[in-house]
C-alpha cells in the first residue's frame, strides 16, 4: 500500500501574523515556513503503519510554492520516501475546493490506498480539505483522528468529538484520515537526517501533469476572499482594588454571570 | 432564498447551539416556508423535534432510521443531500462544531458548492453573501464572499449569533424516507469522556497559572476552581519552566494558541507572549498583586489582589453560584 500525507507550508507559529498592504493576505517577508503542525503528526503516523509492515511507500503531496520545500524536506528527513510539490503559482487564491480537487487528482494519478492530512491548516483555520478529498474520491474520510489500528483492508479510527467524547469507526480502505494532536508523537529530525533527504526524489509538478487546467479552477471557484481585517479592539475593562477581597471577587464573579454572561 | 439548517442533535438531544443556526436561517430566508430544518438521527419523535417550534421555519424533515443512531458521514451526507433536493435549497447552515465541520465540507464538494467554516457574522441574503471568519487563531478576520452561481454552506461558531424564538413557522414535520448509500464506514460506538478534560485549545472555560504559584503542589487550588467550572488547567512558560506544569499545559507563542470564552489568569504577568495565545479569549479575569502588571490591559475584570486569596474564594463562590 501507498500512502499519500497532504502537507501544506503554513507560517511558523511563532510568526507575528501582519495583514499585507492589499489586505488580500498576511505580510510573508522573512517569514519561516513550516509544514502544517497537524501535518506532522499526518506524516509520523503514515512512518509507523510503513513501519509494521502495513504500507510500502510513504508520499508526500504539497500544493503550494518554493517555501515549502525545507517543510518537505524535512518531512523527507523523518522518513517519508518522496515528495511531490505540485506549482500553485496561478492558483493563489483559489478557493479550498479547488484545492482539495487538485490534491484528489494526484492522489488517484498515484493510486495510493490511503490518505492522511492534518485536522486543520493552522492558517485559513478551515477543516475542509480531508472531508473534501474524501468526498471527490468517494472515499470515506474521518477527521480529528486520535488512534489509528490497520487490519487488512479495514481500519478502527477513533476520533474526538466535544466533551472529551471519542467516537468510534471501523472504515474500508482507502479512505481519507485527518490528524489531530494527541495521534502520536512527531520523531525528531536529525541534522544528517536532513541532509540525506535531499538525495531523495523531489518532484515538482504542475497541475496540468495531472490532467486539470489551473484557469478552469480559478473560473470555477464558488468563495472569493473580499479581504482581511484586524480583529477588533477589546473595550477597556474594570480592574477592583481593595483590601477585602472577598469584596472584590463577589463582585466579579456577579459580572461574570450578569454582564459578561459567561457563567 | 431558501434556507436549508442541519439541526445537530447527540443522544436525541437538539444541540442548544442548533437554534442559533435556526434563527440566523429563519432571519436570512424572510419567511418561514422558505426555511426548513433537518434533523438527522433515530426515534426522533417530538420529544425531541418538537424544540423547534417557534423559531421561524414551516417545515422540520425529520430523517429516522436505526443506521442513523450515531453520527456517519457518508450516512448523515446522504441524509443531507436528500433534504437539499427536496427542499430546494440554495444554503444551508450548520454549526462549526464537530459534526458540522465534518459534514458541510463534504456536501459542498459533492454539491460543487460555495463553503465558509466557523462564520462569525453574516451580511446579505437573496444571492450573494458575505460571511466573516477568524483565521491564524483569530489573529485575522477574513470576508469570504459565497457566490451566488452555486448552492452555498455556512458552518457558524456556536455563541455568537442570537437564538430567538420568534413564535413564527409551523415547523410541520416532513419524514424523509432515505435509501442509504454502501458504505464500507461504520460507526462502532461513542465512548463517553469519563471526566476527560477537554483540551485547552478547545477548552471554553481556562484556568491558567504562572510563576508565582511557586510550586506544582500549589497547582492544586486552579485545579479545584476548574472543576467547579468545568475547566482546563493551562499555565505559562515561566511556570513550566520552573517544573510546576507539564509542556503541554503551556498558553503562548511557544505553547498553545487558546480561545475560551473565560480565561481566567492567576499570578501571570503577561508578557507579549503569553498573550500571543490567549489574547482571542472572550472574556479574561485577571488575578495579580502588582497593580502595573500588563495583564491587565487586556483584562475584561481584573483583581488586584494575592492569589492565593483570592483563587479559593472563587471556587467557594462560583459552586455557590453554580449550585443555585
Ligand atoms: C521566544 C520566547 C517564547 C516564549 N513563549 C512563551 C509562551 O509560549 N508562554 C508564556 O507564558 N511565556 C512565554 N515566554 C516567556 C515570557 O516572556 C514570560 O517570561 C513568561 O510568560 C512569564 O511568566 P509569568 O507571567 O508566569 O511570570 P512573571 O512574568 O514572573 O510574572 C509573575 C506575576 O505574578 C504576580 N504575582 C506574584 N505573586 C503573586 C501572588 N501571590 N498573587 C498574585 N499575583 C502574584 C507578579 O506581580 C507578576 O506579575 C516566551 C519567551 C520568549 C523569549
Ligand atoms: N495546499 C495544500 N497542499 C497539501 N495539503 C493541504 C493543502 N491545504 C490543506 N492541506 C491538507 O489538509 C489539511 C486541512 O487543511 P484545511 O482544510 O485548510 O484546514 C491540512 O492539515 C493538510 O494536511
Amino acid at each position: 500500500m501507498k500512502i499519500l500525507v497532504l502537507v501544506k507550508q503554513t507560517p511558523d507559529t511563532e510568526t507575528k501574523i501582519r495583514i499585507s498592504a492589499n489586505n488580500m493576505g498576511i505580510e510573508t517577508d522573512g517569514v519561516k515556513f513550516i509544514a502544517n503542525p497537524y501535518d506532522d503528526f499526518a506524516i509520523e503516523e503514515a512512518l509507523k503503519i510503513k513501519e509494521k509492515g502495513q504500507a510500502q511507500e510513504v508520499v508526500l503531496l504539497c500544493l503550494g510554492d518554493e517555501k515549502a520545500r525545507e517543510p518537505l524536506i524535512k518531512g523527507l528527513a523523518m522518513g517519508a520516501d518522496r515528495a511531490i510539490l505540485v506549482e500553485n503559482a496561478q492558483l493563489t487564491q483559489v478557493d479550498s475546493l479547488g484545492v482539495a480537487k487538485v490534491l484528489a487528482a494526484v492522489v488517484k494519478a498515484e493510486g495510493a490506498g490511503l490518505v492522511l492530512s492534518g485536522k486543520q491548516a493552522i492558517d485559513d483555520d478551515n477543516m475542509h480539505i480531508g472531508p473534501m478529498v474524501g468526498e471527490l474520491l468517494n472515499w470515506p474520510h474521518i477527521n480529528v483522528v486520535t488512534k489509528i489500528e490497520i487490519n487488512g483492508q479495514t481500519a478502527r479510527v477513533e476520533r474526538e468529538v466535544e466533551g472529551g467524547q471519542v467516537e468510534i469507526y471501523e472504515t474500508g480502505l482507502p479512505c481519507v484520515l485527518g490528524a489531530h494532536k494527541s495521534l502520536n508523537t512527531p520523531r525528531y529530525t536529525a541534522l544528517q537526517g536532513i541532509m540525506k533527504a535531499k538525495k531523495k526524489p523531489f518532484e515538482v509538478k504542475k497541475v496540468a501533469d495531472y490532467g486539470l487546467d489551473a484557469a478552469t479552477l480559478v473560473k470555477g471557484q464558488k468563495t472569493i476572499l473580499s479581504g482581511f481585517m484586524p480583529p477588533p479592539e477589546k473595550p477597556a475593562g474594570k480592574v477592583f482594588k481593595g483590601d477585602d477581597v472577598e469584596n472584590l471577587v463577589e463582585q466579579v464573579v456577579k459580572l461574570l454571570r450578569d454582564e459578561a454572561k459567561v457563567i | 432564498m431558501k434556507v436549508l439548517v442541519f439541526i445537530e442533535q447527540r443522544d436525541r438531544k437538539i444541540k442548544s447551539s442548533a437554534l442559533e443556526a435556526l434563527t440566523l436561517g429563519a432571519k436570512l430566508a424572510g419567511s418561514p416556508k422558505d426555511c426548513a430544518a433537518l434533523v438527522v438521527g433515530h426515534q426522533l419523535d417530538d420529544s425531541v423535534v418538537g424544540k423547534l417550534k417557534g423559531y421561524g421555519s414551516d417545515t422540520t424533515y425529520v430523517v429516522d432510521q436505526p443506521e442513523l443512531k450515531l453520527y456517519n458521514t457518508v450516512l448523515y451526507a446522504a441524509a443531507l443531500e436528500q433534504a437539499i433536493k427536496t427542499f430546494g435549497a440554495d444554503l444551508v447552515i450548520g454549526l462549526a462544531s464537530p459534526m458540522g465541520r465534518d459534514l458541510l465540507p463534504r456536501l459542498a464538494a459533492r454539491l460543487d458548492g460555495a463553503i465558509v467554516s466557523d462564520v462569525t457574522a453574516l451580511e446579505g441574503g437573496g444571492g450573494k453573501i458575505q460571511a466573516t471568519k477568524p483565521m491564524y487563531a483569530g489573529k485575522v478576520l477574513a470576508k469570504v464572499t459565497l457566490l451566488e452561481n452555486a448552492k452555498q454552506f455556512v458552518t457558524i461558531r456556536p455563541n455568537v449569533f442570537k437564538a430567538e424564538s420568534l413564535g413564527t413557522g409551523s415547523s410541520t414535520v416532513t419524514k424523509l424516507d432515505i435509501k442509504l448509500p454502501a458504505t464500507s464506514l461504520k460507526s462502532v460506538e461513542v465512548r463517553k469522556g469519563a471526566n476527560e478534560k477537554v483540551d485547552l485549545t478547545e477548552a471554553s472555560r481556562i484556568v491558567s497559572g504562572g510563576r508565582s504559584l511557586a510550586s506544582a503542589e500549589n497547582f492544586k487550588i486552579l485545579n479545584e476552581l476548574a472543576d467547579v467550572i468545568g475547566a482546563t488547567v493551562g499555565a505559562s512558560r515561566a511556570a513550566v519552566d520552573s517544573g510546576y506544569a507539564p509542556h503541554d499545559m503551556q498558553v503562548g507563542q511557544t505553547g498553545k494558541t487558546v480561545n475560551p470564552n473565560l480565561y481566567i489568569a492567576c499570578g501571570i504577568s503577561g508578557s507579549i507572549q503569553h498573550m500571543a495565545g490567549m489574547r482571542t479569549s472572550k472574556v479574561i479575569v485577571a488575578i495579580n498583586t502588582d497593580p502595573e502588571a500588563p495583564i491587565f490591559k487586556i483584562a475584561t475584570y481584573g483583581i488586584v489582589a494575592d492569589l492565593f486569596k483570592a483563587v479559593p474564594l472563587f471556587t467557594t463562590k462560583l459552586k455557590k453560584l453554580l449550585e443555585k
